[in-house]
């Protein structure tokens, strides 16, 4: 898979649930439109819960991957 | 998005434990383009002090895990069965309970309340106090934080009338 490149970082390790949504949407608020952000979260939760946040908020969600129970996702600004 | 949802929330319990849903929910609501809207009445109504001040009682709690946030995973995993009799009467436990599940919390990555509550009023949350429990309990304007709105039933009701999701915690 080739690497696209992010416009922002976000570390959301260690945090728990609301925590990596709430950062997520601070971040996301900062971009522009069609720009990517890049967050890192080890909550398991997060997973679908980042899911339903693009759902709702109607971002795109690009990919998620994990690698050592770390998930990384990839979230473009609508 | 045209059709924004909305949010609507009554927070009547003080505790530390029920002190967390309505932020939670409220805030992440927010991060998910809703509207939301938290009514605070009768126990509920000291979340909005400056300084919350709020515990957590295992007396009231009888389903509540007494673990540890310290010592070996093992350690930590062990449910302490304490007794109401015990809970309920030596002073100071309540105050113990709240550090240690203030500490689990901490050591878990969960938000305080104060930085929920916070994140609620920086994304646009509408704080409601209910002004006959304020008049009942004695509260003070000055009490609490900025941006807190005044009303009663009828108030809440307006906007809950339109509401998507009607909550009573």
């Amino acid at each position: 898979m080739s690497e696209i490149a992010s416009n922002l970082e976000l570390n959301c390790e260690g945090l728990n649930c609301p925590l990596p949504i709430l950062k997520t949407k601070k971040a996301i608020d900062s971009l522009n439109s069609g720009e990517i952000l890049k967050m890192t979260a080890t909550d398991p939760g997060s997973v679908n819960d980042m899911e339903s946040w693009a759902k709702r908020t109607g971002h795109e969600l690009v990919s998620h991957t994990e690698a050592s129970n770390v998930h990384t996702f990839l979230i473009r600004k609508r | 998005m045209a059709d924004t949802k909305k949010l609507a929330i009554i927070a009547s319990q003080g505790t530390l434990d029920w002190a967390y849903p309505p932020f939670i929910l409220a805030s992440t609501a927010a991060a998910m383009d809703m509207e939301a809207v938290i009514f605070f009445t009768f126990y509920g109504l000291p979340l909005l002090k400056k300084e919350i001040d709020a515990k957590v009682s295992p007396h009231t709690n009888p389903a509540m895990p007494m673990k540890m946030p310290f010592g070996s995973k093992d350690f930590q995993s062990i449910n302490w069965p304490v007794p109401n009799v015990i809970s309920g009467n030596i002073p100071g436990f309540d105050n113990m309970a709240t550090m240690l599940m203030k500490e689990t919390f901490k050591k878990k990555g969960v938000a305080t309340i104060e930085q929920l509550r916070g994140m609620c009023q920086e994304f646009g949350v509408r704080f409601i106090a209910c002004q006959m429990t304020m008049e009942v309990f004695g509260f003070e304007k000055e009490e609490f934080i900025d941006g807190v709105e005044y009303g009663g039933a009828a108030t809440f009701l307006e906007y809950a009338a339109d509401a998507d999701i009607s909550l009573f915690i």
